[in-house]
Parts: structure tokens; C-alpha cells; sequence
């Protein structure tokens, strides 16, 4: 299983593979904000984290509809599921290359980001925080969501409309959890229920997902 | 080692295509499955490798013996042939050494560093069988795996399949071309389902196959001639 995941990072790091995809439209998105909105210091600070965590949420859909859909049109995907590795460990493998390659760059890049949307000095903390708990049940539903659509052609906005209402509870709670954070104010109840989420999606979707993929495979 | 399909029925898109299947394969034989276009070759092959469930019949054979070799060959353009075949090499479980020999084999060891994208179609094709000799699996199942090789290469895939059967592994191909091995032959076209009844055979696929039908008993093996 580490092959797999080896070879889905390798392939995202390799020309055409989509690695910097989601990373470059973050960092337009946010970066338009201010131009958008005015350089008026206090609401930027105020929007910021709600700002943040919408196009963390948008740039994670952008390569949703890669994790499955090459490996269905070059045959790989069969050849995967007759192989000795078990599906939901082949969809546990992917979502987590997902991961990798999508909401840990995010991660990364958001405090950097951050300072152009003027986010007050308390939330910068919160911010790596909230991500690091929430972006992973972001590539997990998003996997989810991508294995009940592989083999429809030209999927993806059927696949957007499927996972972005999805996304609404791990924005709710990031997007809170931050900006309580970033007021000094008590955040442990939107933390937990955040976690709670991202656990929740890595100990049930693989089953579910694998499932579809077996489904849409016959 | 064998694979016995016992009275097997599938479908493909949910409309009946295949009923009654019955065929037996010991170590060190190989079968080619015969029948025009849509007959059900492909859907056979996928249903034994495990990807549909078969409607009624059994399947016997070990767990995870058989290898599927499909139309397409599962490479990525980006990454190279050594990569692609390592790739492989690992998910099955087989050692490194095991590589070198595969692309020996099928004659890729000067293209082992070129990334898939730059190979023809048929040196695209080789690097898919070469993944077979990667599986360990004894049973071969392939989708008409000569597909845009030449006469040469088509060469290779046939002694490679000997050395297969040699060693006690089985195959099972679906394939219009003469490979020149000592294979038996199973034509389909006997075993095509009535679509009149496909309607019904979901839902009662096990307990009534031919049932009130007049059937015209046949040997699956009458048409089977030494094709060598």
C-alpha cells in the first residue's frame, strides 16, 4: 500500500500531475480578496478566516476529480481491485496522497497568506491548527465523492455538487473554531467537533467508497 | 492448481449475456475463448477476475490466483517502464530481481528508462504483459493481449505463455489470432443467453436456468480442435 502511495505522490510531483494546481488557486483566490474587498485593515482581519477556509475548501475540490478518474481511463483501477490490496485500503492510500499533495501544501502556505489579509497576530496558531485537523476530512469526503462518480464522464461538476454541501459542517467549525481562536475567546467545543469530523470521515468513507468503486467498476 | 466454472451466468450493463459456462482448466493448459464481437468475451474474463459478480454458477479456484490482463494496460504516461513494472512489482508482493527478467522477457530492457508516454503502441503493450510475470498468479486472463504487437513481439508473448504453462500456471485468452500453442479452444456462441429471459435473470438467476426452455445439450468442448 506504501507503493501506491509512493507512486500517487510521485505522480503528482511529475509534469501534468496537478500538484501545484490547488496550492496556485489558493493563493489567487486570496490574494484577490483585498483587491476586492479594499485595504480597509479591520474588515480584512475580520472576513480573514472565513476567507481562508472557503478557498482552502475551493482548491481542495480543483484535484478531486483526478484521484480516481486517470486510474479509471488507463485500466489501472481494475488492475487495482484484482490486485492483493484490499479497495478501502487503495481508497484510504488515496485520500491520504491527497492529503499530501493538497491540504498539507494548504497548510503550509495559509499563515503566509494570512498576513495579507491582515489576520490579527492571535489567530496565525489557530489557523495551522484548524487546518491540520480539518483539511484531511476535506481529501477523504472529497475521495468519497470521487469514487461515486468515477466512470461518469466528465464528472466533475456532479462531483462539486456532491461534496461541497459536505464541506458545509468542516467550514462551519474550522471557520469558528479560528476565528473564536484568533479573539482569544474559548474554541475547544468547534475544535473537537472539527476533529471529530476528520476522524470520523478516515474511519468510515474508505468502506463506503470503496464500495461505490466496486459498484462502478461491474 | 485448477479452475473449474461450473454452469456460469453474467451480465454486462445489467442485460444477460452469457449463461451456463462450463469449462475446466488444469495446471499447465490454456484455453482460448472464441465467439464474434460481443458475444461476452471481455465480460466472462472480468466476472472471473472478480470485478462483477457472476448472476448463477460457480467459480472454483484458489483466492487470488488468477492475474487479468485488460484491453488497456494500467500504465502511467509519467512515470517510466522500470517505474511502472516496480510499481506493479510491489503491490504484488514480488521481488526486485524479478523486474530485470520480466523485461528481458518481452524485450524492454533498452526502454526501461523511457517514461511510458514516449513507447509505441505495441512497446505499450509488452510493458503490460511484462506485469504479469510480476503478479506470481498461475492463472492468466487476458483480454486479447495481441493488440497492435507484431508478428516478433507476438512471438515473445507466446513463448512467455509456454514458460507459463511450463511452470504449471494456466491461461485463459481471449484472442482471434493463432499464438501457435498447444491450446484448446472454447467457442462462446453456444452459451449466448436468450434476452427474452434477461429480464427474469436477476431476479431467479439460480434456480431456473433452462428450465422450461428447450435446450440443445452440448459438449462445450465438441468445436475444441488442437490448434497447434
Amino acid at each position: 500500500m506504501i507503493a501506491l502511495l509512493v507512486r500517487d505522490i510521485r505522480l503528482a510531483m511529475r509534469a501534468g500531475g496537478g500538484f501545484g494546481l490547488g496550492l496556485a488557486f489558493f493563493l489567487i483566490a486570496v490574494v484577490l480578496v483585498p483587491f476586492g474587498v479594499g485595504p480597509e485593515g479591520g474588515l480584512l482581519g475580520t472576513i480573514a478566516p472565513g476567507i481562508l477556509w472557503i478557498a482552502a475548501l475551493l482548491a481542495c475540490l480543483l484535484s478531486l476529480d483526478r484521484i480516481f478518474t486517470l486510474d479509471y481511463e488507463d485500466g489501472s483501477l481494475d488492475l487495482l481491485a484484482t490486485s492483493p490490496l484490499p479497495m478501502e485500503g487503495v481508497v484510504a492510500m488515496k485520500a491520504l496522497a491527497h492529503w499530501l499533495t493538497t491540504g498539507l501544501p494548504l497548510t503550509i502556505a495559509a499563515p503566509v497568506l494570512g498576513l495579507l489579509l491582515n489576520l490579527p497576530e492571535s489567530a496565525y496558531y489557530w489557523l495551522v491548527v484548524t487546518f491540520l485537523l480539518g483539511t484531511p476530512a476535506l481529501s477523504f469526503i472529497g475521495t468519497f465523492g470521487a469514487a461515486l462518480t468515477v466512470g461518469v464522464k466528465r464528472g466533475g461538476l456532479l462531483l462539486s455538487l456532491l461534496v461541497l454541501p459536505l464541506y458545509i459542517p468542516s467550514l462551519t467549525f474550522g471557520a469558528e473554531a479560528l476565528r473564536r481562536g484568533a479573539e482569544g475567546m474559548a474554541n475547544t467545543v468547534p475544535l473537537l467537533m472539527l476533529a471529530g469530523i476528520t476522524l470520523g470521515t478516515i474511519a468510515l468513507l474508505p468502506f463506503v467508497a470503496a464500495q461505490a468503486i466496486r459498484i462502478n467498476l461491474r | 492448481m485448477e479452475l473449474e466454472v461450473a454452469d456460469l451466468a453474467c451480465a454486462r450493463g445489467g442485460v444477460l449475456v452469457l449463461e451456463g459456462v462450463n469449462f475446466r482448466l488444469e495446471a499447465g493448459e490454456a484455453l482460448m475463448l472464441r465467439g464474434p464481437n460481443g458475444i461476452g468475451k471481455t465480460t466472462l474474463l472480468r466476472t472471473l477476475a472478480g470485478l462483477q459478480p457472476p448472476l448463477a454458477g460457480r467459480i472454483g479456484m484458489a483466492d487470488e490466483a488468477l492475474a487479468y490482463g485488460a484491453h488497456a494496460d494500467g500504465l502511467k504516461s509519467t512515470l517510466t517502464a522500470l517505474e511502472n513494472l516496480r510499481f506493479w512489482a510491489r503491490v504484488h508482493g514480488t521481488g526486485e530481481g524479478e523486474i530485470g527478467r520480466a523485461l528481458e522477457e518481452f524485450n524492454l530492457a533498452d526502454l526501461a528508462g523511457r517514461p511510458a508516454h514516449s513507447l509505441s503502441a505495441g512497446q505499450k503493450r509488452r510493458l503490460g504483459l511484462a506485469r504479469l510475470l510480476l503478479t506470481g498468479r498461475a492463472i492468466w486472463a487476458l483480454d486479447e493481449p495481441t493488440v497492435s504487437l507484431d508478428a516478433e513481439s507476438v512471438r515473445l508473448f507466446a513463448r512467455a505463455v509456454e514458460r507459463h504453462l511450463a511452470g504449471g500456471g494456466m491461461a485463459l485468452m481471449a484472442t482471434h489470432i493463432d499464438l501457435g500453442l498447444a491450446a484448446r479452444a472454447l467457442d462462446l456462441t453456444p452459451f449466448r443467453a436468450d434476452p427474452d429471459r434477461a429480464g427474469k435473470a436477476g431476479a431467479g438467476g439460480a434456480d431456473g436456468a433452462g428450465a422450461g426452455r428447450v435446450r440443445v445439450p452440448h459438449d462445450p468442448f465438441a468445436g475444441a480442435e488442437d490448434l497447434a
